[in-house]
């Protein structure tokens, strides 16, 4: 079984944008509606590379990812982070919590590919 | 499943944040130092406004981060909630959905609305106005890397990733990848660093590469290929003709690893909200309704055909399909279900802005929002709804001071709730106001011409003259209400989901009004019956019971019209008359009681043949004022029955009655 890319947000629209943008480029891919599902999802598949926003109710990505970096199947995973501004201050906490890569929103979808290819491999 | 256009998700999406936004904001309102409520509601914004920037809305993203850096001060607590800021948060959230629904129209308006905005929540308006939504574009350029030429030059590039780079998602064949990309790279790699190998930690990386590349890109480029990792890295380009130094960069701060020892908590059983739900268009629910219902229908033809065999086997297996087809048409139609809380919470930015609007205070009360109804039920609900609350607080309500002259709390209160009798959900409005002014109506309803005068009338049958169009008793007609177009359009609009609307009130006790809906719209139980050769389908949940057409009263001599039901005269209708049916008279003809609301009228056909399912099928365009028939639904063998507008029939037979009494009053005088 091929490791999917795990796609957290819990906007159904960047999370169609970014799934379709990753399928369409071949990676396989797997979606997560929050913090909570994604932790749950990251450690219950075999996980290639996560892309996550960082404002989400329930459990939000910050949280998220030093959740999931405590977990041992989340080694040599890449993470990477979706935020709105350039807002320095999340984006040092984001990386704090073990995040490995970032884009600001908005993003185009050969951006999004590019960054993928960069962390994860093509 | 086809896949919907992201856009659209936005919308969908866009709508759901809108009405979270909503909420929190009304609830801000009553509870204004509610910290979860603030990040709610700054949640909501920030999802729209980076969605909007992704999906091409920069007005909506323009507009909300605006928006966002006024309320910051609300939410680091510097500012505290208000009635005027819930207000003008109120005004932004519209604002928010017209940019959404219609971009490029508006975008004018936002400045006033920011305006207010900051004068409640800076006293000292010093900045104004923030630094703009620009989007910043630190993966630009990541990932495009510019396609600038430079002159081919030679860079030396030494790196060495921290120490917990590899943990953290870092791959050095990638990177070095990323610098063959740019052109012929030479790679070396140091292991001084390596230790003896029992102190080797394999997650660690002790390698230090130097690579050197020729390129005709620029710097920038290669440093790009570091973005992500440069923290806590050592890296030095130089050119090789050169000596352009790079130290460690700035930003010594290793990260540090997480050291969260949270235990992973088990989240299977978290009631993942909407984790487990798969958003359909709703246009393919219909469809799978549609099949169902011809399933249906095909398998009322195989019960047919297996209760005219001899073939156990066939038997069985009808027996077989007629389970099942029930249990998938109950499964079909609880997908269609929806709470109708969805619907309540509409309502309470309505009755917020009409309290404030008519400055009379009003507790919005909602209860059984979990009471299930088909969703296009909801949907067309959503009107008469808005119209029937606009009335009890325009109308039924009254101002402060006169509650308190009449001995009432000066805070009136609108009841909103759901049920579920039977195969019917009863929603009732009940208003603790001042009731529905009878002499008010009687005199309206003289001056229209719509009773005698000296018509004695009780008060129930009074206030049925409020669905008559065009009747109104607003002493002044506000923005709100009081122009005569409303009740008569809830009623039809009641009736067309085949509902009944029922209105009752007592001086100065308040209004209650009553609707009563079925469950769903697709499938009904009917009454299968014969008139002639035709048959018709009477929706069950209609009929009240079935009695003999009394001998005296079979020959069709239409001097009496009435059945005397346990002491009540309910009129009767010939069917076969109705239908202008040509076989003869048959013998021992039924009548079927029928109700719709309080009335009730018996409709005699010449054989009840009994229950069945009717998959109702709309009539078509042509049809459309074809009175006395609601729909069409096919038959076991295949046959179609037109169902009976029970609403419509029982009408019909009150004003047939009435008018036949006029006449014979008429004759006698």
């Amino acid at each position: 079984m091929s490791k999917s890319v795990l796609v957290v947000d819990d906007s159904a629209s960047i999370r169609q944008m970014v799934s379709l943008t990753l399928s369409g480029a071949g990676y396989a891919t797997l979606e997560a509606i929050d913090g909570e599902d994604g932790y749950a999802k990251a450690t219950a598949n075999p996980i290639r590379a996560v892309v996550t926003d960082l404002n989400m109710p329930r459990m939000n990505g910050i949280e998220f990812i030093r959740k999931f970096r405590a977990h041992p199947s989340s080694t040599g995973v890449p993470i990477i982070f979706l935020t709105t501004e350039s807002d320095e201050d999340m984006k040092r906490q984001a990386k704090e919590a073990g995040a490995t890569a970032w884009m600001v929103k908005p993003f185009k979808q050969d951006q999004l590919l590019a960054v993928i290819k960069k962390v994860a491999g093509p | 499943m086809t896949v919907m256009d992201p856009r659209d998700v936005f919308h969908q999406e866009a709508r759901e944040l809108l009405d979270q936004l909503e909420e929190a904001l009304l609830d801000l309102g009553t509870s204004s130092d509610d910290r979860d409520l603030v990040d709610c509601a700054f949640r909501a914004l920030h999802t729209i406004k980076g969605s909007g920037a992704m999906f091409g809305f920069d007005e909506v993203a323009g507009f909300v981060h605006e928006f966002e850096t006024a309320f910051d001060r609300v939410r680091k607590g510097s500012v505290a909630v208000s009635p005027p800021l819930v207000q003008v948060a109120l005004a932004a959230k519209d604002h928010i959905a017209r940019l959404i629904a219609e971009p490029g129209l508006h975008a004018a308006d936002g400045e006033t609305i920011l305006k207010k905005l900051r004068a409640i929540v800076s006293s000292d308006e010093d900045s104004g106005r923030s630094d703009s939504f620009a989007p910043a574009d630190a993966q630009a350029s990541a990932a495009e890397p510019s396609r600038v030429q430079s002159p081919l030059q030679t860079w030396r590039v030494k790196f060495r990733l921290a120490e917990n780079a590899l943990v953290l998602g870092a791959n050095p064949v990638l990177l070095l990848n990323e610098l063959r990309e740019l052109g012929p790279c030479e790679v070396s790699v140091a292991v001084d660093a390596v230790p003896p190998l029992e102190s080797i930690d394999s997650e660690v990386c002790y390698l230090d590469w130097e690579v050197v590349v020729s390129t005709d890109r620029p710097r920038q480029a290669i440093d790009d290929v570091f973005i992500f990792i440069a923290d806590g890295m050592e890296l030095s380009i130089e050119t090789l003709a050169g000596t352009v130094a790079e130290s460690p960069r700035d930003d010594k701060a290793a990260t540090t690893k997480a050291v969260d020892v949270d235990k992973p908590r088990d989240s299977t059983g978290a009631g993942a909200k909407g984790g487990t739900s798969v958003r359909v268009a709703a246009e393919r629910l219909d469809e799978l309704m549609d099949r169902v219902g011809e399933l249906v229908i095909a398998q009322a033809r195989l019960s047919q055909l297996a209760v005219a065999s001899d073939d156990g086997n066939l038997k069985n297996v009808a027996e077989e399909m007629e389970r099942l087809a029930s249990s998938l048409r109950d499964t079909t139609m609880g997908i269609r279900m929806v709470p109708i809380g969805s619907l309540f919470g509409r309502f309470r930015r309505l009755v917020h802005d009409l309290s404030h609007d008519l400055d009379k205070e009003v507790d919005f009360v909602t209860a059984g929002e979990d009471t299930e109804l088909d969703k296009t039920v909801i949907e067309r609900l959503a009107d008469p709804l808005v119209h029937l609350i606009r009335n009890s607080i325009d109308h039924g309500l009254e101002v402060p001071s006169r509650r308190i002259a009449a001995g009432k709390a000066a805070r009136g209160q609108v009841r909103l709730s759901a049920v579920h009798t039977g195969s019917e959900v009863a929603i009732s409005i009940v208003d603790d106001g001042a009731g529905l002014d009878a002499d008010r109506i009687r005199a309206k309803a003289e001056e229209a011409g719509l009773i005698a005068p000296d018509a004695k009338l009780a008060d129930h049958d009074l206030f049925q003259m409020v669905f008559h169009p065009g009747f109104s008793t607003a002493k002044e007609i506000t923005a709100l209400s009081g122009r005569g177009v409303g009740m008569d359009v809830v009623k039809r609009t009641i009736e067309g989901l085949r509902g009944r609307i029922d209105l009752g009130s007592r001086p100065s006790g308040g209004t209650t009004v009553t609707l009563r809906l079925p469950l769903t719209l697709a499938i009904i139980e009917g009454m299968l019956v014969r008139v002639g050769q035709g048959r018709y389908s009477i929706p069950l949940s209609a009929v009240e019971e079935c009695v003999e057409l009394p001998r005296d009263a079979e020959a069709g001599n239409s001097g009496r019209n009435f059945l005397n039901i346990r002491g009540h005269l309910v009129p009767f209708l010939r069917l076969r008359e109705l239908f202008k049916t040509r076989t003869a008279i048959e013998p021992h003809q039924k009548v079927v009681i029928v109700s719709a609301g309080e009335s009730r009228v018996g409709l005699v056909v010449d054989q009840v043949i009994g229950n069945s399912q009717t998959v109702i099928k709309s009539l078509s365009k042509l049809h459309a004022d074809v009175e006395n028939f609601s729909g069409a639904t096919i038959l076991g063998d295949g046959t179609v029955a037109l169902i009976l507008d029970v609403a419509h029939l029982v009408s019909f037979g009150q004003e047939f009655e009435s008018r036949l009494r006029d006449e014979r009053i008429g004759r006698a005088a």
